[in-house]
């Protein structure tokens, strides 16, 4: 059971209840796999840095999941199969990005601000 | 005509003290590159969003590579500009 993290960018025509359909279908598909979800963060509709697919605004998503290693196949497959996913991007977490993110959603400051150039 | 190296100046040339470089994740105790935080990479990032050197952002070669590797993930979905001018 390995850590990952999965980013999406939807189409911004997505409306809101389609979004929340859309996230609702990969985490039943992900706990039906015998995976379990850590944290899902729908940052909604932002601007990108430069034009995908024709389009210079996404509705962002990053879903932290736990999952067999044999799971991520699976899950690709799933993503690649629906239109509305402009791009994704499965990472996978070790241990100091799992405290780390765990350490980012509990306010505990990461050491990233203070860092000055 | 005098050589260059007789050429003598009122004031020395004022060198400005190279500052200490160090590298900031050994010296906070930052472990992991996050590719979600823009803004915590865009001080590894140039004007035109080119990565800087090493010898500039002071980092030693384990960091470098975990920032390279988060800044060109972030490239990849969209949230750093692979190449434009005045990012800051």
């Amino acid at each position: 059971m390995n850590n990952y993290e999965l980013m999406v960018i939807f189409t911004p025509v997505l409306s809101e209840d389609e979004f929340k359909a859309a996230q609702k279908k990969y985490t039943d598909f992900i706990v039906e796999n015998g995976g379990t979800v850590v944290h899902s963060n729908p940052w909604g509709l932002k601007s990108l840095a430069y034009p995908v697919q024709k389009k210079t605004t996404g509705i962002y998503w990053v879903l932290e999941y736990t999952a067999p290693s044999s799971f991520n196949e699976k899950l690709k497959i799933q993503i690649l199969r629906d239109d509305n996913i402009m791009r994704h991007m499965a990472t996978a977490l070790d241990k100091y990005a799992v405290e780390y993110n765990a350490k980012k959603r509990s306010g505990v400051p990461t050491g990233t601000e203070k860092a000055e150039i | 005509m005098a050589k260059a190296n007789e050429i003598k100046y009122l004031t020395a040339i004022k060198t400005e003290k190279p500052k200490k470089k160090f590298c900031r994740f050994k010296k906070y105790g930052i472990r992991y590159v996050d590719y979600k935080d823009t803004e915590f990479l865009k001080k590894f990032v140039n004007e035109q969003g080119k990565l800087l050197p090493r010898r500039l952002t002071g980092n030693s070669l384990k960091y470098q590579r975990k920032v390279s590797d988060a800044v060109k993930k972030a490239r990849q979905m969209a949230l750093l500009p692979y190449v434009t001018d005045l990012l800051k």
